[in-house]
This record gives structure tokens, sequence and C-alpha cells, in this order.
């Protein structure tokens, strides 16, 4: 006997499509949810695409920051924003871009303030300085390194199965990338280049999933003659399920502890891949399978290709 | 039936495992305190500055544990940190300017790992600390210089010639000439034809224009020579920062990435980096002895300078020409096919050169090379102190009056000559440069990010492993023996790579593929386990379920190695680095998790004829 998960199989398996209208529209719901706070809220991005200089400073003491804050006001950096990152005594300051020329050597004078006003054992930790031009290029070949994967995506699949197996694959992926904007959005967390890596990998894994799905799928169709096409999604996915959640959870794992124990400077990256991990399970689950259901796919769809033999179009000669 | 791999196949897969656990060897033996000292500025590594490097350490009771000499250059290899620097300093003050002095840490493995050309895994600099600078050339600027200089030359040439004009004027990158008469237009034009290089002549006889269009070619050109020149600066530059392992090279059109290793200090790397260079055209005094003025009777009015690869040179002290109004040098060949250096100069230079050789036709002529050298103290206002450092790069014999054109001949081989070219434009009227991206990480950051990159790497591991074990039993502990040898591989592979460099977000990449990495055993067990529930023997089962489960695992993995590579292509730094550890970790845990465990649950359980159940 196995150590499972789900005890489902093909011959009894979990109805998901029953509940297509109401995940339909929960999805509906909460991708209209994140789009409304993407745009009211505005996603925070990050100095990799706003350009500008970030320092991270280590005090000896636990930092003062309404202190740090009247230093920084007294030495023309009024619109310096300053927070704590990771404890108490690590802080974060973040200059906006400046036209001046020189703007690249504020990270130099801010430690050079900070050490002289405020804490001469304080200890440098990161300086980033970026250019508007470069921020700019960031974020336009990051979007472009988005929109190219799931285009490539897109035709590779088609290429392998089939356009509406393809075509819903993608649709997921939007909405995977969707959901985790949408949070960074309400929560206003920094989006970076990490975060760009994380919706790529997040992308990539989802795509796992819905390709482990469809191969089932396509098998199934060929195999159950006589079931419709309901039922053999249906069947699809209770097969697929426990490998679904087994993935999942291994990856959760892995996440979680990158989340506990990685550090700052990956928090954002294991915060979006958890998310996209977790939506991307549902969506592998509900929403690519609703819409190929919805796109009208059949057996016929994905027969393997008749070979022709060569003359069978023709009449005999004799 | 029975499940059994053929021998070769068998001896493949450890071969293969075996190689990729051999070059993740070098990453247990850690590393050493080290200090590199390499040549610069005509000096020279031999065995007498080994002696000299040794002796200086011993003198001041500091023990090398290694003490080597290969490529030019010197590893000391040193018990702590105290040490290390303390042998720094010691070195730099012993050596002085010829030798760079720098800190550096240098792999402990065994001498047989470094024979077959094991190396440990290169950290990013988010991991082990430094500077990276994106640095911008102005292109516009250093052809603006370059039309305005264009514009007098032909201004010049015309009034030269007395052919009258209306006006000489730069449009775009192209000079419109326009002419007076007729006649002016005519004689201008059989003035003109073919006098620049890198320009094409457009005549337009209406309207008296001439039009001087830059050539795509000599566009591009400049654009390279102006990168060129700022890396052989920035090169130099470097060097005196005493940074081990510099990365300095081109990106795109007109950007330049610096990346040092192991330096915080940033405000004065880039007070270092901008130092300027400049060169001097003297005389040499050829009036007087330099024997008498090297016994310190230096005439009135010449001065002592050294010469690049010792010696000395007595030159006047009247400067000819300096750096700022040269426009270009280029290496070439002569009629007779030796080596020789082009020198362009701007028209204001090309008149003071003509001016001062008219009368010294066959006298030496000596090119300085003037450089501002850190030298380690800081000045009262806070700047860094520069000191002069002044060189005799060359001394050539005038053949005739010079003038904005001309060239250095007998020059030793094609390399001496290439070099003196880079050194005329690197003290040459420079196209500005500006940091346009800074990221600089410091040492205890560093090091915690490799801290906590570990620490969540062996967690995740282990979780991961307990829950495989658990969940799929005998079958999961071989799934957990090919996701061992799975990150034994990446490490492998990274450390046998040479560009690979490992970065935080790569150690996210690691931990990643363990998470998915046994996605591919998951596919197959599940496959195994249904083919049991259907009924199949065992035997049958392990065969078919590998067989159903490939092209699933194919197509998955192929479509994250298509993200992966997008990603490679667009990230910059340390999101290249998750990258390649993710299309590496897709590679490497294809191939343990469907060929190694395949090899594994054959090797245990596929002979047994009489199998009736699986742990699975």
């Amino acid at each position: 006997m196995f150590f499972e998960i789900t005890k489902v199989d093909e011959n009894n398996p979990i109805r998901f499509m029953n509940y297509r209208k109401l995940t339909t529209w929960l999805s509906i719901i909460v991708a209209v949810l994140s789009i409304t706070i993407l745009s009211v809220n505005k996603l925070n991005w990050g100095l990799d695409f706003t350009g500008g200089t970030l320092i991270e400073v280590g005090f000896s003491q636990p930092a003062n920051l309404s202190e740090l804050r009247e230093v920084l006001e007294a030495n023309e950096f009024g619109d310096a924003v300053v927070q704590n990152y990771g404890t108490q005594r690590d802080v974060l300051v973040r200059v906006p871009p400046r036209d001046e020329a020189g703007s690249e050597s504020i990270g130099d004078q801010l430690l050079r303030l900070l050490q002289s006003e405020v804490d001469p054992d304080m200890v440098m930790r990161r300086v980033e300085f970026v250019g508007p031009q470069v921020g700019e290029e960031l974020a336009e070949a990051g979007g472009l390194a988005l929109i190219v994967a799931m285009i490539c995506i897109l035709v590779y699949v088609s290429f392998r199965f089939e356009w509406r197996l393809a075509l819903s694959a993608v649709v997921g992926l939007f909405q995977d990338v969707l959901m985790v904007l949408g949070l960074f959005a309400l929560f206003q967390f920094s989006v970076d280049l990490t975060i760009l890596a994380a919706l790529l990998a997040v992308i990539g894994y989802s795509l796992n999933d819905s390709i482990v799905v469809a191969d089932r799928i396509r098998e199934n169709f060929r195999k159950f003659r006589k079931e419709d096409p309901v039922s053999v999604i249906d069947i699809s996915l209770s097969q697929t399920l426990s490998r679904t959640l087994v993935t999942s959870l291994t990856t959760i794992m892995v996440l979680v502890t990158l989340l506990l124990f990685g550090g700052q400077m990956i928090e954002g990256f294991a915060i979006a891949m958890l998310v996209g991990v977790i939506v991307g399970t549902y969506s592998s689950i509900f929403t690519r399978s609703t819409l190929v259901l919805a796109l009208g796919i059949s057996r016929e769809d994905l027969m393997p290709p008749e070979v022709e033999k060569e003359g069978a179009d023709q009449d005999p000669v004799l | 039936m029975l499940n059994r791999y053929p021998l070769w196949k068998n001896l493949a897969i450890m071969l293969i495992v075996f190689f990729g656990a051999l070059y993740a060897l070098p990453n247990i033996y850690g590393e050493d305190y080290a200090v590199q000292i390499s040549a610069t500025r005509g000096g020279e590594i031999t065995t007498q500055t080994l002696d000299q490097v040794e002796r200086t350490l011993r003198q001041n009771n500091i023990e090398p544990r290694g003490l080597s000499m290969a490529d030019g250059q010197i590893l000391v290899r040193l018990d702590s940190d105290d040490d290390q620097l303390a042998a720094r300093e010691l070195l730099v003050d012993e050596l002085g300017l010829q030798y760079i002095v720098a800190l550096n840490l240098a792999p402990a493995m065994p001498k047989w790992l470094a024979a077959i050309g094991g190396d440990p895994l290169k950290l990013g600099l988010d991991l082990r600390g430094g500077v990276h600078f994106l640095m911008e050339v102005d292109m516009e600027e250093a052809l603006r210089k370059m039309n305005e200089q264009m514009v007098t030359t032909v201004r010049d040439r015309l009034i030269e010639e007395r052919i009258r004009y209306r006006g000489v004027a730069e449009d775009g990158n192209d000079i419109v000439i326009q002419l007076r008469s007729p006649e002016d237009f005519q004689s201008a034009v059989s003035t003109l034809r073919n006098e620049y290089a890198g320009y094409e002549m457009r005549t337009e006889a209406g309207t008296q224009t001439i039009r001087l269009a830059m050539t795509e070619q000599n566009l591009q050109e400049i654009r390279a020579n102006a990168i060129d020149q700022n890396i052989t600066i920035l090169r130099n530059r470097v060097d005196e920062l005493g940074v081990a392992e510099p990365l300095i090279q081109r990106q795109g059109q007109d950007r330049i990435v610096v990346e040092l290793p192991g330096v915080q200090d940033t405000a004065r790397a880039k007070e270092i980096l901008g130092a300027t260079a400049t060169l001097e055209f003297r005389f040499v005094d050829t009036e007087n002895s330099l024997q008498d003025a090297l016994q310190g009777r230096v005439p009135f009015g010449s001065r002592l300078f050294d010469q690049r690869g010792g010696g000395k040179q007595l030159l006047e002290n009247r400067i000819i020409l300096t750096g700022d109004h040269i426009v270009n040098a280029q290496s070439g060949f002569d009629e007779n096919g030796r080596p020789q250096v082009n020198i362009t100069l701007d028209s204001a230079g090309g008149r003071m050169m003509s001016l001062a050789t008219r009368d010294r036709i066959g006298d030496p002529m000596a090119t300085v090379f003037i450089e501002f050298i850190a030298t380690g103290e800081t000045l009262e206002d806070g700047r860094l102190d520069f000191q002069r450092v002044e060189e005799v790069v060359n001394v050539a014999t005038i053949q005739a009056r010079l003038g904005s054109g001309f060239r250095i001949t007998g020059i030793g081989s094609v390399q001496d000559a290439q070099n003196l070219s880079l050194i005329l434009r690197a003290g040459a009227l420079i196209a500005p440069i500006q940091i346009v991206e800074e990221r600089t990480v410091g040492p205890s950051l560093g090091a915690e990010n490799v801290r906590a990159g570990m620490t969540a790497i062996l967690a995740g591991f282990v979780l991961v492993l307990i829950f495989m074990g658990i969940y799929y039993r005998k079958f999961g502990l071989v799934a957990n023996l090919a996701l061992l040898t799975n990150l034994v591989m990446i490490v492998g592979i990274m450390s046998l790579i040479p560009g690979a460099t490992l970065t935080m977000p790569g150690m996210a990449g690691i931990l990643l593929t363990v998470g998915m990495a046994v996605d591919a055993n998951v596919i197959i067990f599940e496959r195994i386990r249904e083919e049991l529930k259907e009924g199949r023997s065992p035997q049958q089962a392990i065969a078919r379920g590998y067989e159903n489960a490939f092209s699933t695992i194919a197509d998955a993995n192929i479509t994250t190695l298509i993200t992966a590579l997008i990603l490679f292509a667009v990230g910059t730094g340390s999101i290249k680095g998750f990258a390649v550890t993710l299309a590496i970790g897709i590679v490497t845990s294809m191939f343990t998790a469907i060929l190694g465990t395949r090899a594994v649950i054959n090797l245990t359980w596929g002979r047994n004829k009489r199998l009736t159940e699986l742990s699975i």
C-alpha cells in the first residue's frame, strides 16, 4: 500500500469541472481586483527601474530613524526614504535620481555624512547607484523578457501539443504573473530585477504543471473514447493531482526555507515565487482546464496525425 | 521481464557522476589568504623578485605558507588576514611603483586538482564583496570635439591655399563648406579631394557647396577608439588599486563594465579611476652629456627623466606639445613593412609642432607619459594625494619638419608599436566618461549572504530529503541519492565553466532546482504507482513508468530551459547567475532523475525475477 496524499483515480475522479463556473468567477474577480490595485496603488518600483541611489548601513547601536531623517534633511537630502532593513541596526536610505552632474557620488556623500554626524563606527553594507537611463533600459529589457518568454512558450507548446492547450497555458501564466504583481502592489513590496527573475521562474514552474496536465489530457482523450471532454479532463486532473500536490509541496518547502533563512536581499524573490507557485497550482488545475473546455477541445484535435500512404488519395490505375 | 541497463550505460553514468564530483572537489578545501604580486610599468617578475619577497617577509617575522611564481605573477600564501595585510604593506614599500601588490584568496586545494584544471566556484560580487561600475563614454562629446577639430583643420587648409570661402560649418558629423566663387569652388574641390581619410566628398556646383560626409566606417572607428582608449586608461588605473582579479570589458555600443572584487572604498576607487594621464613631446638635450647629469651636474634648462624599462634621459625643459593636441594615433607599417605609429594632431598642435621642428631636423625627440598615481596618503580636505609620475616611452629622430600628421618609425616590434599607439591615445584628448551604475557590496554583507544562502540550501534540502523518504519509501531514497548527486554536479559544472559565477540569486536558483528536480522523480514514481494499480507486475510497472513519464518530463524541462535562456539574455550580473544555475540545474536534474535513478533501481530491483512488491 502507498502512502498517498489523495485517494483518487480514473474510476473515482474528483469532478473538478463541476466547479468551473465558480472558479471562473473567482479568477475573474481576483483578476479585476489585481488590476484595480495595480492601477490605484501602483507598483513600488525598485531602484533597478527608477534609478537613484540606495545605501545600506549597519550601525553599532539600534538606529534612531527620526534623528537620521533630521540629519539628512539638514543636508539637502530631504527627499530620502529611510527605513530599517532586517534588524534594528541596519538601515536603508534611498534617494531618488537627480538631474545634476555628480549624482554618482551621492552614495559616498551619504556614507560620509552618516559616519561623521551619526555613528563613526558605522559599517557600509551596500551602495547601489543606477542612472536614470540605465533604469529605463532595465525596465524595458525586463518587460520585453516577460513578453518574449510567453511568446516562445506559446510557440513551443502549440508546436508540441495544440493551439487550444497552448493558448490556455499562456492565459494561465498571465494570471499567475498578474496575481503576483497585484499582491506586490497591495503590500507595496519593492519590485526589482530579482522579482523579474522570480516571475520568469514562476512562468517556468507553472508551465511545468500545465504541461504535465496537458500531456495527460491528450493521452486520455485517446484512451477513453467513450467519455465526454468534461469527464476526460476530470480524470486527467485526478490522475495528476497527487503529482501536482507533491511537487508544489516540495517547492513550497524550499521556498519557505529560502524566505526564513535566505536573508533580506532574497526576501522579495521568495515571496514572489511562493505566491506564484500557489497561484500556479490553482491555475493549472482550474483556469487552464476550464479554458480548454471553453475553447471547445475535442478528441479529433488531439488524435495523432494519420500517416498518409503514398498514392492513397488517387484512384487505382487498374 | 527484467530491468537492466547495458554495462556501457552504467559505466557512462558512473563516469559522468565521477567527473562531476571530481570538479566539485576543489570547493571543500577552502581558501588561503594570499598576496599576489605582478609587474607594471616595465617592472619584471624574476626569481630575484621572488627572493626579495621572501627575504622581506622573513625579516619581518612573517612566515609564508607557500610561495610560488607562475604566469609572471608571484603568489604568497599566508596563515591569517593579519599577516596578509601586514605582508601587503611591507611589500608595497619594498617593491615600489613597478609592481602591483594585491590582496587575494588562493584556493587551498592539492596540486593534482589544480593540474587537472580544477578550480573552486567563483563567487559573484554580492557574495564576496566588491564594486561593480558601469561606465558610459560620452560619444556625443567625443564626436563634437572631433568635428570642431575638423572644421578648424579644413579652414586652415583653405586659408593656406588662399581659397576664399563663405563659411565652414558642421552639420551633424559632416563638414559643409560654402565657397565664394565658381573658381574658388573648383580649386577647393581639387585641394580637398582625397585629402581626409574617413570622409567622402560630395559637391554641388550650383550652390558652390562642398560636403565632407563622415563615412560609417570612420564613425565606427571613432567610437571603437573612444572605448579602447578609456579601457586602456582604466586598466592602468585599476592596476594601481591593487585588485587581484579585476574585470574590465566593453558592454554594448558605448559602455564599459568594471568589476573590482574586494574593493570597498568606492570613493577612493572612483578618484583613482578618474585620475587623468597626459603626454608631452620634448627634445632630448644633445648639447650636454647624460653622463655628467647622472653624476649630479644637471645643466640649466634641462632635467633628468626616467625611461620605461630602466635608464634615464636628459630632456629639455621646454615642452613642444602636450597630449591634448593629439587627435589619433594608430600603429601600422611603413613602406618597408616595418612597424610604425601614425600620429594626427589638431591644427593648433600641427602649427606648434611645425614651428618647433623647423630648425631641429636630425635631433631626437622624446615622448613622455605622465600619470597621476595615488600615494595612499590623504590630504587635509579628505581628497587623495596624487603623485606625478613621468616616464620616457619613446625617443625618435626628427627626419623632416613635422606637421599635423607625422609618424614615429624605427620601432622594434609590432607589439611595441601597438603599445606606443595605445599610450599615445591614453594621453590624448579623452572622450569623457561617466559612471551610470554602481553596485557595491561590503564584505560583511557578502559573508552574511553566503551564510544565509548556505543555510537556506541545507535546510530546504534536508526537508525535501525527509519528505521524499517518507512519501516514496525506498524509491524515495533513490530519488534522494539523485538529488544529492544533482547538487554535486551543479557545483562541479559551475566550477568547471570559466564564466559561471555563483551569486545570491544563483543560490536561490540552486535551491529551486532542488525543489523542482524531485518533480521528475515524482512524475515517474506516480506513474509507476498507477501502473501497479492497473495490475501490472512490478518490473513492468518500472519500465512503463519511466517510458511514459519521459516525454512529459522533457517537455516540462525544455520550457523552463527557454525561460532560463531568456533570463540569461536580458539579465545583468547577479540575475545572469540565477539563469546559469537554473539552466545547469535543469540539465543535471534530467540526467540524475531519469538516468541516474533508473540505473540504481535497475541494479537494486531490476534483476529480481520474483519481485512481487515495490517499496514506493
